[in-house]
């Protein structure tokens, strides 16, 4: 059952077009994120879900209402921001009644959410102090909690973790999905981390200028990236592309620099068609080294350029058919600038574009 | 699912636009009306009440005919420039001896900003009594000894503008010195280093660096200045009141003495109308320079 | 040059502490001082001495005998026309105007400057810029219209009016300097807000309030010295009776008739530069935090 859908949202600053006919359904449940560049437009769209900016036309329905013109407070969505947005002065109790109390609830009514959330975040210690005298992991707590007491079936994120240093960013990200576990409501979260957004969705949207790229799981969007702009901004390190055409009788070679790789097991989306500009990318991930190389469909020995050891793997960047070509090594393997390395891979488990529609293939 | 209605316009936001209707009239019926009145109003032959009767040009006419408006106006024109000008120099040259890392630093900025926390009645008034020739400066100079010292700005007309601009020099220098000295502080303690480790002497630096990165600090106190420089009249009612004779007359006491004393609506409307213009050509002749600034910039 | 390298001495860094450029300096800082304080040293002294010392002496010289004559005179029987029971009565009109225009312009101008930031409607910022613009407009080109509606609403004359009219002149830097401040709040605070059902006043006096108090404090010091120092709208807007005390003040000095009493007037003179003086010395760095703050765009 849809629980919150966006039927042709469009929504202009003047005569920017920040959203350009957007849809969108979320599930009952569900654990969607908005991912994209900085700018895209993902805030905006959540700022119109909640009913913060005023949409310039389509409608927006959450739990069957049209909620396209309610105030925020009446559309139940409850709202946790990056820079947390806690009022100052009121004590992390009142942080957490305020929105209650607007709603002229009864007093012991309050109390037993306020409690409820205190416990579920573990904030309880912390109930008679200001947001002042609080860590950033603390007050980003307290804020989830803000959006927990309202009781509702949809919670927005708005980059809530973006303010953290590495350490508790991965801690409450664990938080937030076992949250999520617990309560199993439907949930917008909005970040430019595609770390959050792989380990915490349901499904991912891509966002690109206001226009949704690909709205899958991360599984999909990582495998089978629709379009070029997804494969480049999925992946860290990014994807290696490499620009050539489909040759042979059956397009079934890669032709790229004068090195052929063969993609006779690529799952085509599209017919395929021979001679035309073709762009490929290859995950780092997939690029095998040493003795097992040899078993892969394309092989090839290059020669190590830059050697960047990050721990747990190592990236090296070499040069395939003229350009670069990066990949990771296990971090205990011992590769210096100089060194001649065989590497294999399966061009079919790679992903084939439209040089210029750059759609996939 | 039902489309729901998109409300009415006008009826959105609606206790934001109840809140700022003070604002609203205040911008719409003061601001635009009064002033559109009284330009009006400069047309007509209004002597004690005004009246729709339109003459043309005759106020304007009788206006630059008028020797106490020509005087109000260079006396206007020369106090703007030396205050415009002096002004800067000295605000600015307080703001760099303050920021020397002199000791006793707040004690100093104090002494040189309190004038402005006073009014023009007062300042005039002081500088009224400190200049009077009989009791004053001069009198102290010559009892010292040196009998032919004559330093007597209020009495004697060719100078008195002067003795006005001393006041006014006094009163405001200090709040010019904050803004510099705010802007000196704003500017990269890096900048320093590096014209340092370049072998630029100080003074050379303040001229070549740091003056041009202060640019957005001496236009906000140029508008200040200027603003302020329009309004003079408190200062000239209390210190000389446009004496002696009408060496000291200013504009806007031209236009106040017309409007409640000589009962002559029309020249002070005629001569309010000459004030709007001036501040007209000056908010062009700036918004023209910002504009191809700009330009250059980009 | 290596061989000066060899040369440079490897101790300590020699201590000046009385180099020629130190001596200049501090002399610079202390004439500039002397400038500033002068005429207040001389205000004080000349009001602490009798009229026979002051027609002999000097005036930069403390009083041989200190009397506090002339500021009693001052304060309860100076005459102002007919009236003649001192300054005290200027001083009590100056308070009653003070009150209630500081608060009313204050209260106005703070919801404005939230509206503007966080409640924005169609033609909001336009009806702002005019109010920006109307900050340059000449006093005098609104003066007599506003004479002819504060006539019409019946409150010529009276405290009420000059209320009015400090509360509409006030307007516009207030309004900067409120929205200003509150667009630098941070935005998701006021989201936030929405979410959990507050309304514009709910958010204005829960939240902004709240969060704004140093504004608050800037904005009265801003208020209660422009207001207290004013002169004009004094002179135009209100009678003899309910003259504020910078008018009162150019009256009694500026008296034609009669004998004038220099040290009563300088007692007088001070008395009215108190008030502003005690909110400068009290308020320190916010009073320069004011300024500058009403400074940023004039
Ligand atoms: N209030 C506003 N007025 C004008 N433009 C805005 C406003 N808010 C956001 N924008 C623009 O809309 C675009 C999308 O912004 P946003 O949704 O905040 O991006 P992000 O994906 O980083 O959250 C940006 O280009 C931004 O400059
Ligand atoms: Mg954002």
């Amino acid at each position: 059952m849809t629980n919150v859908s966006i039927k042709d949202l469009t929504l202009e600053f003047g005569s920017l077009r920040v959203l350009d006919q957007l849809n969108m359904e979320i599930a009952e449940g569900e654990f969607l994120v908005l991912l994209g560049a900085s700018g895209c437009g993902k805030s905006t769209l959540l700022n119109c879900i909640a009913g913060l900016l005023d949409v310039t036309e389509g409608q927006i329905h959450i739990g069957g209402k049209n909620v396209t013109w309610e105030e925020p407070n009446d559309r139940g969505i409850g709202m946790v921001f990056q820079s947390y947005a806690l009022y100052p002065q009121m004590t992390v109790e009142g942080n957490l009644s305020f929105g209650l109390k607007n709603a002229r609830m009864p007093k012991d009514e309050i109390k037993r959410r306020v409690d409820r959330a205190a416990e579920i975040l573990q904030i309880e210690p912390l109930m008679k102090r200001k947001p002042g005298a609080l860590s950033g992991g603390q007050r980003q707590r307290v804020a989830i909690g803000r959006a927990l007491v309202r009781d509702v079936d949809v919670f927005l994120f708005d980059e809530p973790l973006s303010n953290l240093d590495a350490k508790l960013r991965a801690d409450l990200r664990v938080e937030i999905k076992r949250l999520h576990q617990r309560l199993n409501n439907t949930m917008i979260y909005v970040t430019h981390d595609q770390v959050e957004a792989m380990t915490l969705a349901d499904r991912i949207a891509i966002m690109k200028g206001g226009v949704v790229q690909q709205l899958a799981t991360p599984d999909e969007i990582y495998n089978r990236p629709t379009n070029r702009y997804v494969a480049g901004f999925i992946g860290s390190p990014e994807m290696n592309f490499f620009e050539g055409s489909l040759e042979g009788a059956d397009a079934a070679t890669f032709v790229t620099g004068g090195v052929q790789l063969p993609v006779g097991n690529y799952e085509f989306s599209t017919e395929k068609a021979a001679n035309a500009a073709v762009s490929m990318g290859i995950r780092p991930e997939s690029v095998v080294t040493g003795e097992l190389s040899s078993k892969e469909p394309f092989t090839a020995t290059v020669e190590v350029e830059i050697v960047e050891p990050m721990g747990a793997d190592t990236l090296v960047w070499t040069k395939l058919a003229g350009v670069d070509f990066r990949f990771r090594m296990d971090g205990t393997a011992s590769v210096a600038a100089g060194d001649k390395i065989a590497i294999g891979f399966d061009p079919s488990k790679g992903s084939m574009f439209d040089a210029k529609s750059e759609l996939r293939l | 699912m039902a489309e729901a209605k998109r409300p009415i316009r006008l009826l959105r936001n609606m206790n934001s636009k109840i809140a700022a209707i003070p604002m609203i009239l205040t911008a719409m019926v003061v601001f635009i009306g009064c002033t559109v009145w009284t330009v009006v109003y400069s047309f007509t032959k209004s002597r004690l009440l005004p009246k729709l009767d339109f003459v043309g040009f005759d106020q304007y006419e009788r206006l630059w005919n008028s020797n106490r408006w020509l005087i109000s106006v260079e006396n206007l024109f020369i106090y703007g420039v030396c205050s415009l000008v002096l002004s800067l120099l000295i605000g600015f040259l307080l703001a760099v001896m303050l920021d020397q890392k002199i000791r006793f630093e707040n004690t100093i900025r104090t002494i040189i900003l309190y004038p402005f926390a006073l009014s023009f009645v007062v300042t005039g008034l002081v500088w009224q009594w400190l200049l009077n020739p009989d009791f004053g400066v001069q009198n102290v100079v010559r009892s010292l000894g040196w009998q032919s010292f004559t330093f007597d700005p209020i009495y004697d007309a060719n100078i008195v503008i002067f003795g006005i601009l001393i006041a006014a020099i006094w009163q405001g220098s200090g709040l010019i010195m904050v803004l510099m000295l705010a802007g000196l502080r704003g500017i990269d303690e890096e900048i320093w280093k590096a014209a340092r480790v370049d072998g630029i002497p100080k003074w050379k630096t303040y001229v070549v660096v740091i003056i041009p990165m202060m640019k957005p600090v001496f236009i906000t106190a140029l508008v200040l200045i200027s603003s302020g420089i329009i309004k003079v009249y408190d200062l000239v009612v209390a210190q000389t009141n446009g004496g002696p004779g009408l060496s000291s007359e200013v504009p806007a006491k031209y236009v106040i003495d017309n409007m409640f004393r000589a009962q002559n609506l029309g020249q002070a409307f005629a001569a309010s109308t000459m004030m709007l213009l001036g501040v007209l050509i000056i908010l062009a002749l700036f918004g023209l320079t910002q504009i191809r600034g700009r330009k250059n910039a980009s | 040059m290596p061989a000066d390298n060899m040369t440079v001495p490897s101790g300590p860094k020699p201590k000046k502490t009385l180099s020629a450029h130190n001596i200049i300096l501090y002399g610079v800082v202390g004439l500039v001082c002397f400038y500033y304080l002068l005429p207040l040293w001389v205000m004080v002294m000349t009001s602490l001495k009798g009229m026979p010392e002051i027609r002999v002496g000097n005036i930069f010289a403390p009083p041989l005998e200190i009397t506090f004559e002339p500021w009693h005179k001052a304060w309860f029987t100076a005459c102002t026309g007919l009236n003649c029971d001192g300054l005290s009565r200027g001083f009590w009109n100056s308070v009653q105007i003070l009150v209630p225009s500081a608060i009313i312009s204050i209260f106005i101008a703070s919801v404005n400057g939230y509206a503007l930031s966080n409640w924005k409607f169609k033609g909001s910022e336009i009806f702002f810029a005019i109010l920006l613009f109307g900050a340059f407009i000449p006093y005098q080109v609104m003066i007599y219209p506003i004479v002819i509606i504060l006539r019409e609403i019946g409150l010529m004359g009276k405290l009420g009016g000059l209320v009015l009219v400090h509360t509409i002149f006030g307007m516009p830097i207030l309004t900067l300097l409120f929205r200003n401040y509150f667009s630098g709040l941070p935005e998701e605070l006021f989201k936030a807000a929405r979410v959990d059902g507050a309304g514009f006043w709910g958010i204005y006096f829960r939240i902004m309030l709240p969060m704004s108090l140093p504004i608050f404090v800037v904005a009265m010091i801003i208020q209660i010295t422009g207001i207290w120092n004013d002169f004009l709208f004094g002179v135009i807007y209100t009678k003899p009776d309910t003259w504020p005390m910078t008018v009162q003040l150019n009256n009694i000095v500026n008296a034609v008739q009669g004998v004038k009493e220099y040290n009563v007037n300088m007692a007088a003179t001070l008395l009215t530069g108190l008030v502003p003086l005690v909110i400068y010395f009290v308020s320190g760095k916010l009073f320069v935090r004011g300024i500058a703050a009403g400074a940023v765009k004039g």
